[in-house]
C-alpha cells in the first residue's frame, strides 16, 4: 500500500506574550491509504495543533507552521495555495471536531449545510444534492431523514450532531478523515454508536481515518497503529497491539498503568505518573518526560533531546535507553528495596 | 484533639472496620450513615412571557431510594442529564427536594429547618467536577482554606488556624507555602486539591464528590483518586463519588448505584455489577466502555442502544427503559417494575432480570443491535 500521507519534521510555533511555544516539534509520521492511526497524549500535548496544520487551519497570527512537509498523496500541502487548499478541505480530507455545535451554523438548516458543500465540491445540482443528503442522514442512522433535513442543530441531541457532522464529511468521499475527539462530549452508549458507525463506513469506503483522542480505550479496539504525543513531541509509534502490551517509552508505560480498567481485579492499586506535563515555553535540549520520569538519569536525560529512533520493527520510541536497560533499572530498584527489608 | 486528628493518630484502623461489612458481630456491623428514601427532585417548568409555572414538571430525580454506610464510596453511574448531580445536591439539602427524605445519623433533613441545616452542613461537603469555577480567584489558598476554619470556630488563633492550614495542605499532598498562592497559579489538579483541602477543614464525615476526576488529565486522574482513597483510609470518610467514568467507579467504589431518566435502576456490590448485572440498561452500559486492551477490544461483543435518551419531562410509562430496551415485552411499557434486592443486597428495577442471561441471544437477533460488520449502504 502506499502511503496516503507523510508528514515529515513538523513544526508548528505559536507566538505568545510569555514566549514561543512550540506546541508541534518535529513531528513524523506515515498514514496509509485506509489504515487507522490513532493520536493519543494529555492536554495540550499538540494532537489538535498537528492535525490542523494538515488542514493548514492554524490561525496565523499567534501561529505559524515553521518547518516540515505534509506530503498528501504525493504532494507537499504547505506548498499549496489557499485555493488548492478549499478544493482538498472538506472534499480530500475531511474534519469531525469534538464540539459539533461550534461547527454547525446554529441558522442554517441541516440540509442547507450538507448540501452546500456538495454543490460547490461535487458539482451537484439543487435536486441530486438534496437527494444525497436525504441517503447521508440515512446512513449515519438518522431516522425519518427527509424531514430532519429542514430543521436546525439546536432541534438535534447531542448524539445526532455529531451524526451530522460525520454525515457532512462524508458528503464528498474523503480519502482522509480526521476525528479529534468525536465522542468526547458524548456519554458512553451513544460513543459505542458514533464509534461503530466511523467504524464500518470506514470499512466500507476505505477511508483513511486519524482518530484523536485522550482515551486509550476508544483506539484499543479502532486504530491499526498509535502515535503518543507528549510535549508537542512523538514519543512512540508503534502497531496498536505491541504498543499496549510492549511500550518503549516510560510516559506510555506510565500511562497505561494509571488508568482503571473496567475489566481490572479489585484491589489493584493505579500508579499516577507523579508530578505535572512541563511548560512549552521552557523546554531546552532534555527529554521532555524526564522530570517526571522514574528511569530518568541526571546529566543524561536533562542534556539530551532522546530521538524517535526504531526500538523493534514498525516500532518507534523517544527515550534514551532500550528496554532491557529500564527493566534492569526497575529490577535494581526492587532488589534496592528488598535490601532495605530486615 | 479533633476527629480527625484522632482519626489520624488511629491509621487505617476505621477503613479496615468498615471493609469487613459481612461480619456478623453486632458492632461491626454497617452503620447506615445517608438514608435516601424515595427522593423526588422536580424542576417545575415556567412558560410564556410572564414566565408562570406550565404545570409541567421536569422530573430530574422521581423516586430514589439508597442506603451509604459509614466507612463506604457508593458510586453513582449514568448518562448525563439522570439527575446524578441533583440528588447529590438533594441530599446536601442545596436544592430541596420536592419528596422524600434524607436521613443523616438518623436525623431528617428535609424536615431540619435552614438554621438546622446550617449547623449540620460541615458534616457533609461537596467536592466540584471543575476545580477552576470552584475557587475563588481574588484569594489566596490559605485564606481560602482558613475561612471555613474561623467560621465554624474549629480552631482559635491566627497560630492554631494557620497550622491547621498548612497541615491540611499536607494531607492533599501540597507544599504548605502554596497557602500565599493564589488559585490561577495552580494546575487543574492541584485546584482539586485544593478544593479538597477545603472540604476537609470542616471535618466533614460524609463527600460528596460530583465527577472530581473528570476535568482532569488522564495521568493526573490517578493522582487524585489515590489521594482520596488514601484520604478515606485514614480519616474513615464515607464518599457518595458520582462520576459517568464507570471504570473510575469501579475502582473507587464498595457499592455502584445505575440512574437512568431520574430513577435508580440497579444497585449492587461493584464488583457483582461488572461481572453479573442485572438490568438490561446496565448490561448496555457495561458493554459500551471501551477497554484500554486491544486484544479484549477485539474480541468483544456490544450491545449498540438505539436511539437517544427521552426527555426527563416526559418519561416512558411502565420501565422507563423499553423504548430502547433489547429484552422489553409488553408489561414492560404497562407497568413500571419495582426497585427489588434480587438477593443479598443486588438490587434491580426490571421485570426480567431473571432471564438476563439471555440478553445477548435476544440483542442479536434484533437489527443493528450487536456491535460488528453489518450492511449499511
Ligand atoms: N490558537 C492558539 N493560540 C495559542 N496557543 C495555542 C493555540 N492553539 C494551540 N495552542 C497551544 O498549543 C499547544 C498544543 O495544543 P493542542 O490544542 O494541539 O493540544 P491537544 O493535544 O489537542 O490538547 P487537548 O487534549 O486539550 O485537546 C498548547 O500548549 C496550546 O496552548
Ligand atoms: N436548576 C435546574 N432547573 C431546571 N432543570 C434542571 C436544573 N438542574 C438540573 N435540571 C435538569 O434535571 C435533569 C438532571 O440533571 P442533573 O444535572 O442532575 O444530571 P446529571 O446526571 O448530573 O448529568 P451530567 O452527567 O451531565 O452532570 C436534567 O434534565 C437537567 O436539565
Ligand atoms: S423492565 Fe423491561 S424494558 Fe425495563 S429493563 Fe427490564 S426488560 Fe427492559
Ligand atoms: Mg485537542
Ligand atoms: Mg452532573
Amino acid at each position: 500500500m502506499t502511503n496516503l500521507l507523510e508528514v515529515r519534521n513538523l513544526t508548528v510555533e505559536f507566538r505568545l506574550e510569555k514566549g514561543v511555544v512550540r506546541a508541534v516539534d518535529d513531528v513524523s509520521f506515515t498514514l496509509k491509504r485506509g489504515e487507522t492511526l490513532g493520536i493519543v497524549g494529555e492536554s495540550g500535548s499538540g494532537k489538535s495543533v498537528t492535525s490542523l496544520a494538515v488542514m493548514r487551519l492554524i490561525p496565523n497570527p499567534p501561529g505559524r507552521i515553521a518547518g516540515g512537509e505534509i506530503i498528501f498523496d504525493g504532494k507537499n500541502l504547505l506548498d499549496a495555495t489557499e485555493k488548492e487548499m478549499r478544493r482538498i478541505r472538506g472534499k480530500r480530507i475531511a474534519m469531525i471536531f469534538q464540539d459539533p455545535m461550534s461547527s454547525l451554523n446554529p441558522v442554517l438548516t441541516i440540509g442547507r449545510q450538507i448540501t452546500e458543500s456538495l454543490k460547490l465540491h461535487m458539482d451537484m445540482g439543487g435536486r441530486a444534492a438534496e437527494l444525497r443528503a436525504t441517503e447521508l442522514l440515512d446512513l449515519v442512522g438518522i431516522p425519518s431523514a427527509k424531514k430532519r433535513l429542514k430543521e436546525f442543530p439546536h432541534e438535534f441531541s447531542g448524539g445526532m450532531r455529531q451524526r451530522v457532522m460525520i454525515a457532512m464529511a462524508l458528503a464528498c468521499n474523503p480519502e482522509l478523515l480526521i476525528a479529534d475527539e468525536p465522542t468526547t462530549a458524548l456519554d458512553v452508549t451513544i460513543q459505542a454508536q458514533i464509534l461503530e458507525l466511523i467504524g464500518q463506513l470506514q470499512k466500507e469506503l476505505g477511508t483513511a481515518v486519524i482518530m484523536i483522542t485522550h482515551d486509550l480505550g476508544v483506539v484499543a479496539g479502532m486504530a491499526d497503529r498509535l502515535l503518543v504525543m507528549y510535549a508537542g513531541r512523538v514519543v512512540e509509534d508503534a502497531p496498536t497491539e505491541p504498543l499496549f502490551a510492549d511500550p518503549r517509552m516510560p510516559y506510555t508505560m506510565g500511562l497505561l498503568n494509571s488508568i482503571p480498567r473496567l475489566d481490572e481485579r479489585k484491589g489493584a492499586e493505579l500508579v499516577p505518573i507523579p508530578g505535572l506535563p512541563p511548560d512549552l515555553t521552557r523546554l531546552g535540549k532534555e527529554c521532555p518526560f524526564h522530570p517526571r520520569c522514574r528511569f530518568a538519569v541526571k546529566g543524561v536525560c536533562d542534556v539530551t533531546v532522546p530521538p524517535l529512533r526504531q526500538v523493534a520493527e514498525e516500532h518507534k520510541a523517544a527515550c534514551l535507553f532500550n528496554v532491557d536497560e529500564l527493566k534492569a533499572a526497575d529490577a535494581n530498584r526492587s532488589a534496592a528495596l528488598m535490601d532495605l527489608v530486615p | 484533639m479533633t476527629v480527625y486528628d484522632r482519626q489520624l493518630a488511629n491509621g487505617a484502623a476505621t477503613k479496615e472496620a468498615t471493609m469487613n461489612k459481612t461480619v456478623p458481630v453486632a458492632s461491626d456491623a454497617p452503620r447506615p450513615l445517608v438514608e435516601v428514601d424515595d427522593l423526588k427532585v422536580h424542576f417545575p417548568l415556567r412558560g410564556g412571557i410572564l414566565g408562570r409555572p406550565t404545570g409541567e414538571a421536569i422530573k430530574a430525580v422521581d423516586g430514589v431510594s439508597f442506603t451509604i454506610f459509614e466507612g463506604e464510596t457508593l458510586g453513582l453511574v449514568g448518562e448525563s442529564g439522570c439527575g446524578k448531580s441533583t440528588t447529590g445536591r438533594a441530599i446536601l439539602q442545596l436544592r430541596r427536594p420536592t419528596g422524600g427524605h434524607v436521613r443523616f445519623e438518623g436525623k431528617d433533613l428535609v424536615q431540619a429547618s435552614d438554621d438546622e441545616m446550617r449547623a449540620m452542613r460541615r458534616h457533609m461537603q461537596l467536592i466540584y467536577q471543575d476545580p477552576y469555577s470552584s475557587l475563588n480567584p481574588r484569594m489566596s489558598v490559605g485564606d481560602m482554606i482558613a475561612e471555613p476554619i474561623r467560621v465554624h470556630g474549629l480552631r482559635v488563633g491566627s497560630v492554631a488556624v494557620k497550622d491547621r492550614v498548612q497541615e491540611l495542605l499536607e494531607l492533599v499532598g501540597l507544599s504548605p507555602d502554596f497557602a500565599e498562592r493564589f488559585p490561577h497559579e495552580f494546575s487543574g489538579g492541584q485546584r482539586q486539591r485544593v478544593g479538597i483541602a477545603r472540604a476537609l477543614a470542616m471535618e466533614p464525615k460524609f463527600l460528596v464528590c460530583d465527577e472530581p476526576v473528570s476535568a482532569l488529565d488522564v495521568s493526573i486522574q490517578a493522582q487524585v483518586i489515590n489521594l482520596m482513597e488514601r484520604l478515606q483510609d485514614r480519616l474513615g470518610l464515607t464518599y457518595l463519588f458520582i462520576a459517568h467514568g464507570l471504570a473510575v467507579v469501579k475502582h473507587i467504589s464498595d457499592r455502584i448505584a445505575v440512574m437512568y431518566l431520574g430513577k435508580v435502576v440497579e444497585l449492587a456490590k461493584a464488583s457483582e455489577l461488572y461481572t453479573s448485572p442485572k438490568h438490561p440498561y446496565t448490561r448496555s452500559l457495561l458493554s459500551a466502555v471501551p477497554i484500554p486492551d486491544p486484544k479484549v477490544e477485539k474480541s468483544r461483543k456490544r450491545i449498540i442502544l438505539q436511539g437517544d435518551v427521552p426527555s426527563p419531562l416526559n418519561p416512558p410509562a411502565g420501565c422507563r427503559f423499553h423504548t430502547r430496551c433489547p429484552m422489553a415485552v409488553p408489561k414492560c411499557a404497562a407497568q413500571e417494575p419495582p426497585f427489588v434486592d434480587t438477593g443479598s443486597g443486588h438490587f434491580a428495577a426490571c421485570w426480567r432480570s431473571d432471564e438476563i442471561q439471555q440478553m445477548d441471544v435476544i440483542a442479536e437477533s434484533k437489527p443493528n443491535m450487536l456491535g460488528g460488520p453489518h450492511p449499511i449502504v
